[in-house]
Parts: structure tokens; C-alpha cells; sequence
């Protein structure tokens, strides 16, 4: 099967490219890019108009399976993927079980193999239960596939434990993500910490709690020379002490979720649980220093952190609902809306972060348009206009933060391994 | 003439939410009905074929009692709940609780809740008045709104004056509502407690902020003396009870040092030697049981007129 993709603008950063080309896929890969294709397709999809761009990979969702199938599962999540033009994901250890053992880490790799619908990449935990108190067999979990490993919902505590797990991550190879957060100074908190906080009459989290957990995860890199990646950046702090960290050679990348670029704490003023989630929506002033860092390129990538929850577990009272928002399928329109049509991004730069970057990060051979490479390729429209809409969702959940709002770039769309797999006409 | 001020909201969740205007209403309003609670038959029909649910997460005697009353004396039906054991443990959702009690056909839920923004959600969810009756920290709007109308009452105006508030405003629904209310009604407010129960930001609210008493209380024509609730101090922010009478505590030594016609309120139960010596509690300034008396004419205000934004809403046919 050959599709020829005509007259779109592809956008490649990693071949340097943004023009209007055709693109030819010979089954799941692409097969040339150039001007005036033409031979043999049997399929033809008119780009006019269009972005052609690397299918979107998203290195932070949590697909509940197993264990929480209640909230998602392999399945709908991918499903959810590809409505957004995510064709390749890190799934969080945070399932029940934890993958935190060869058997575990076996028992995901066949539900992904029998119903996944994108490729799933596997993020490992760090410690045994993600409890923070044992490691795991890095060396087995490596053999399993595992991509990267993280106690993702958790830092690790003890610096001693971290320190050895890097040590051996970095032995391994095996890049290293780290939820930041210190419990002792965020628990019980459940939004932001400051004047709308104590107006609300809610426990605060602290951007304290945050930054400092940055900083100290990030002086044991540098000690262990270890590549670390630092998960859902939130606040100003921890965004200028990355920048820091990246001068003096430390081997650290992180990422930011949309929220955090479009949305602030006046947001839960009306206690609306979907906009609780950990880290918390913060002020303008963080939420404009998170912005600055995506354009400055401190910020490297744009994760979704995409997490279900069920309508029990959210539709509670403020201080008993669940942390966390859906965001597979909406990451692209809010990135589009809140970063390229606002200027601070080109569509090349939001391709680094939405894909070529987290290609790097994880070490796999996607992320571009290169001939040869495997066709993942999403087709936006960037100027077209739609409403995130419940009843338009894939996933399980319809947590979403951005329920009701109107974005500005859509996805046509998305091709994975050759095969057209969503299609929003 | 500017326009004449109608009410129009469905639901009383806190004062942040009303205008000065507003405010102003319900006590215009409270002040006919207390004139019903001094007549020898203290009922009026304005309620009568409504009904009234109470809904009580939290323990609450006082407060309950005087909904129960301003219910009853509108002739209201009304029916308890004490709920803070029986439907959270079996799993049933808030919202769940609230659209059975209007599956029942009630008009108006009174609910008192642990967690700060319950009485917000549940109004968000459902077609029946909900009056916030105390929400975790957040708003305690009918205890604010007697606080005011008592002072009112006392000096006159609300405009001008200064009101302080003492205690533990960190933790303080009745703080925040006396803030909100105080401040939209152009009193100048201060609060005063121990640094650790000030919270983050409060200034925000248009409120001064001192650790020292007797400065707080200098030009003072209010002071509203919090509850300190030592059994609640989970996180050990509290100091001792008598380390906090020495230094924030009420006493007649006090007083003598403030303005002579300084009016002192507690929204109750006292603590004696603890908020405030037993002294100042009795004296003659002590506005305590006026408050009292006051809260069933403003909780009939509030009943009464979230019950007719409601049938008026009901007859539009938009």
C-alpha cells in the first residue's frame, strides 16, 4: 500500500525542514519527501493548506491498565492518543501493579502487544512498589524494554536510594524522570499556595515544594552524571534553576504540561476539580516564566500528563477529588492556541518539543519525516477552530481542564506505522 | 434614584459572591423579620408549603437550632439530616445526597460541610436554593451577616468603622465572610492572631494584619473575638491556652485601653479565659446574646429570599 500525502507544509525540524513537499509512504514507512511526487500511489490525500508534521509523542500519560481499567485502558488511551495525533507514548509505572518487576513489566508489554493501538513505550518504576525504599532490578527491566524509569505520583525521598539508582541508570543507560516534590511541605495541599489559597479556604502547595525537590534531584545528576528528566515543570523557580543546571553541563532535560502555559490558579476559584492536578495551576507570573521557557528553550519538551479519573473519584468535594487532568486530546489545539498562534513558537519549534525532543530523550528512531524512518505522521489544520467537546473524547474519562474552550488547530489526521488510523472527517 | 435592589440568586454561598448592596438587603430584610420574633405569635406564612432540609456534615448545635427556628417561624417544614456518618462511609457522592433530597421535592438545603467549596459544587449541581451554613474554611455567610446586622443595629452604620478580628483566621470561615462583608460595606477591618494561624495572602483581602492586640483594639469600634478551637490544631500551629489568653485573650485591662464604647462580639460557643475573661463576656459591651437573638431574623432573610429568586426563576419561561 503507497500513500502519496500532496502539497502539504511539512514541518521537520530535524531535516531542517518547513516547505510544501509530498510525502510518499510504501507501507509503514516513508518512503521519499519531495516536490512533485507523483508515482503509483494508491491512495492520495490532499495536504493543501495543511501541516504535515512527525506523529506527536507524548512522554508523560498514565493509561490506568492495569489495575484502574475503570479509568482507562491501553486501548482507549491510544485511541484518545490518536485523536490528538499522538502516535507514540511513555505509559507511568503507576498501575496496579507497579512496573516494578520483570513480570510486571512482562505483563504490559503483552496487553500492549494484544490492544495497543500506537507504539507504547514503557517507563519502569525506580523503586519496588514506587514506595521509595527499595530498587528495582534495572538491569532486568531493561531487558524487558523498559524505556526510561521514574516513581512517577512520587519522588524518591531518600537522596541516598536516588543517588544509587542513577548511578546505575547511567550505567545502563537508561534515562532517569523525576517527579519533584517534597511531601513533607505539600501534604494536604490541593491548589496553589498564596492569596486565592487562603481565600478559598484550601491547603496550599508550595512552588517550595517543587524547586527545591528540582534542585536536589538535579545537584545528584550532576554528582552521578546521570541524564535526568524532569517531569511536569510548574513554576518560575524550577524553570530558571533547570536553566542553571543546563549551563554548568548537567545532562537534564524537562517538560512542561499545557496547563501550565494557559491556565492559572484563577481557574479553581469556582472549586472546579478539573483544575486540581499535581503540581497545581500556579499564578500569571509562573505560568509566564513557563511560557518564556518553552521560547528560550530551557523547557524541552510538551507532555500531556494525561490522567483519567472516574466521574466518582472527581465530581467530590475539592479537598477528596483525585489529582489530575485528561490532556491527550487536547494538547495539541492548546499548545497551537496558547504557543504558536500567540508567536512564541513556530510550528518547527513546537514540533521539537511535541516530538523530535522526546524522540531524543528516549533514544528511539522517530520524531521525523527522514525516508526510511517509520510513517508516523500527524496532518493538522492550524488555523481551524473547534470546541473540546465530552462527548468527542476517546478516553474513559472526561476530567479534561480545557472542557468547553475553543482552540485554534485541529488535528485531520493521524497516521501511524503507514496506516491512516484517525480521521476527524 | 439609582436602581431599586431586587435579589435574584437562588443560593447563599458567602458574602464574596454578593454585592453591597445585596448585603445591605438581607438586613433591611432581617430587620422586618425580627420584628415578627418580638410579637407574642412569631409566625409568618412567607415559607408555609416549603421545605427546608438540613443537611449537617459537621457537628452543630447553635447554628442548627437557629435555622431550625427562622425555618419554623416562616412556617416552613423542615427535616434534619445529621449526615456526617451515614453517607460519606456508605460511598454516596454529595451531589448524589443533594439530587435525592430534591428527588424529594425539598426547596432549600441548608448545609453545614467540612470541606471548603461543598455548598458551592452542590448549588452548581443542582435546580434547589442551597444555603451555605459553614463550608471547612471558606464562608460562613449567615454568621457574618447577623455579625453585621448586630453591628448595625449598635452603632448605626457599617461605613467608616473599624472592625478587628481576633483569633485563629487561618482555619476561620467566619473570618473570611466577616472580611468579605465588612469590607464590601466600607468598614475598615483588622485581623489579629499568633503569626502561624495568619494565613498566606490575606492582606489580598483588603484587611491589615498585626500580632499585637492592643493595637489591634486601639481604634477599634468592633472587635469580633474568634473561637479558638484547640482540639482541632492538627498541625501544632496552635501555642497554649494560656500563653494565648496572656497575649491575644480579651480582658477588662484591655478594654479600658480601647475606645470606651468598643462593642464585643463572639460568634460562640465561648471559650471562657481562654478568647476572652468571663468579665468581658458579661459586660456591658458584650453584644454575644444580641447575636443570638439576631441570627433567626437573618436566617429567616436568607431562607425567605433565596425561596422567591427561586419560584420567580421557575415562572420565567426563559
Amino acid at each position: 500500500m503507497k500513500i502519496l500525502i500532496k502539497s502539504g507544509r511539512v514541518i521537520d525540524p530535524a531535516n531542517n525542514v518547513d516547505d510544501i513537499r509530498d510525502i510518499l509512504i510504501d507501507n509503514t514507512r516513508i518512503a521519499r519527501v519531495g516536490k512533485g511526487l507523483n508515482n503509483g500511489a494508491d491512495k492520495t490525500i490532499d495536504a493543501a493548506g495543511k501541516i504535515v508534521m512527525p506523529g506527536l509523542i507524548d512522554m508523560h500519560v498514565h493509561l490506568r491498565e492495569p489495575g484502574r481499567e475503570d479509568k482507562e485502558t491501553i486501548a482507549t488511551g491510544t485511541q484518545a492518543a490518536l485523536h490528538g495525533g499522538v502516535t507514540t507514548v511513555l505509559a507511568m509505572p503507576n498501575t496496579i501493579p507497579a512496573i516494578d518487576s520483570a513480570e510486571n513489566a512482562r505483563l504490559i508489554a503483552s496487553i500492549i502487544r494484544d490492544t495497543a493501538r500506537i507504539q507504547v513505550l514503557v517507563c519502569g518504576a525506580i523503586t519496588k512498589g514506587r514506595l521509595g525504599e527499595e530498587l528495582v532490578d534495572l538491569a532486568r527491566l531493561k531487558k524487558e524494554g523498559i524505556a526510561a524509569i521514574s516513581d512517577d505520583g512520587s519522588s524518591v525521598d531518600s537522596p541516598d536510594i536516588l543517588f544509587k539508582a542513577m548511578k546505575k541508570a547511567r550505567e545502563l543507560r537508561i534515562p532517569v524522570i523525576c517527579h519533584c516534590e517534597d511531601k513533607t511541605m505539600s501534604a494536604g495541599g490541593v491548589m496553589n499556595l498564596g492569596a486565592n489559597s487562603t481565600r478559598l479556604g484550601l491547603r496550599g502547595i508550595s512552588n517550595e515544594s517543587e524547586y527545591k525537590r528540582v534542585q536536589r534531584d538535579l545537584s545528584i545528576a550532576q554528582r552521578t552524571k546521570c541524564s535526568v528528566h524532569i517531569a511536569h515543570i510548574s513554576c518560575a523557580e524550577s524553570v530558571e534553576i533547570v536553566a542553571k543546571a543546563k549551563k554548568k553541563g548537567v545532562k537534564v532535560t524537562c517538560e512542561t504540561a499545557p496547563h501550565y502555559f494557559s491556565l492559572t490558579e484563577e481557574a479553581v476559584l469556582d472549586y472546579d476539580t478539573n483544575k486540581k492536578m499535581n503540581p497545581p495551576l500556579r499564578t500569571a507570573g509562573d505560568r509566564d516564566a513557563v511560557r518564556q521557557g518553552l521560547a528560550d528553550g530551557v523547557i524541552d519538551v510538551i507532555a500531556s500528563d494525561h490522567a483519567p479519573h472516574t466521574v466518582a473519584e472527581k465530581e467530590i468535594e475539592f479537598d477528596r477529588a483525585e489529582f489530575g487532568v485528561t490532556g491527550l486530546e487536547t494538547e495539541f489545539g492548546v499548545s497551537a492556541t496558547y504557543l504558536v498562534h500567540t508567536g512564541l513558537l513556530d510550528w518547527a519549534g513546537l514540533c521539537r518539543k511535541m516530538a523530535l525532543n522526546p524522540a531524543r530523550i528516549l533514544g528511539i528512531d522517530k520524531g521525523t519525516l527522514s525516508a526510511g524512518s517509520d510513517a508516523d505522521i500527524v496532518i493538522v489544520d492550524p488555523d481551524a477552530e473547534w470546541a473540546v467537546k465530552i462527548a468527542d473524547f476517546a478516553s474513559k474519562s472526561r476530567n479534561s481542564c480545557f472542557l468547553n474552550e475553543r482552540l485554534k488547530g485541529k488535528v485531520i489526521k493521524t497516521i501511524y506505522r503507514g496506516t491512516v488510523a484517525y480521521s476527524a472527517d | 434614584m439609582s436602581e431599586p435592589v431586587t435579589w435574584n440568586k437562588k443560593d447563599l454561598l458567602g458574602l464574596e459572591y454578593l454585592s453591597a448592596q445585596e448585603i445591605a438587603f438581607i438586613l433591611d430584610t432581617a430587620d422586618s423579620f425580627k420584628e415578627v420574633t418580638t410579637r407574642e405569635i412569631k409566625k409568618v406564612p412567607a415559607l408555609r408549603g416549603k421545605t427546608v432540609v438540613n443537611l449537617f456534615y459537621e457537628p452543630s448545635t447553635r447554628t442548627r437550632i437557629s435555622f431550625e427556628l427562622a425555618a419554623k417561624r416562616l412556617s416552613a417544614d423542615v427535616i434534619n439530616i445529621a449526615a456526617e456518618t451515614s453517607s460519606i462511609k456508605k460511598g454516596e457522592t454529595l451531589i448524589d445526597t443533594g439530587r435525592n433530597i430534591e428527588a424529594l421535592k425539598a426547596d432549600i438545603i441548608v448545609m453545614r460541610h467540612n470541606y471548603s467549596g461543598a455548598a458551592n459544587m452542590l448549588a452548581r449541581h443542582l435546580n434547589i436554593s442551597v444555603v451555605n451554613a459553614g463550608d471547612g474554611w471558606h464562608e460562613h455567610p449567615t454568621q457574618a451577616l447577623l455579625d453585621i446586622f448586630t453591628l448595625r443595629e449598635k452603632l448605626g452604620n457599617i461605613e467608616g468603622r473599624s472592625v478587628t478580628i481576633v483569633g485563629d483566621i487561618a482555619h476561620s470561615r467566619v473570618a473570611r465572610s466577616n472580611i468579605w462583608g465588612l469590607t464590601k460595606l466600607g468598614a475598615k477591618v483588622t485581623v489579629c492572631a499568633p503569626r502561624m494561624l495568619i494565613p498566606v495572602g490575606i492582606e489580598a483581602m483588603g484587611v491589615s494584619v498585626t500580632n499585637n492586640i492592643d493595637e489591634a483594639l486601639k481604634e477599634a469600634d468592633a472587635v469580633n473575638v474568634l473561637r479558638m478551637q484547640f482540639e482541632r490544631d492538627e498541625q501544632g500551629a496552635f501555642p497554649k491556652q494560656m500563653e494565648y489568653f496572656k497575649k491575644f485573650g480579651i480582658t477588662e485591662e484591655r478594654l479600658r485601653r480601647a475606645k470606651p464604647e468598643l462593642i464585643v462580639m463572639h460568634p460562640g460557643p465561648i471559650n471562657r479565659g481562654i478568647e476572652m475573661s468571663s468579665e468581658v463576656a458579661d459586660c456591658p459591651q458584650s453584644v454575644i446574646l444580641d447575636q443570638v437573638t439576631n441570627g433567626i431574623a437573618v436566617r429567616m432573610a436568607a431562607l425567605f429570599l433565596v425561596s422567591q429568586a427561586r419560584d420567580i426563576k421557575n415562572e420565567d419561561p426563559h
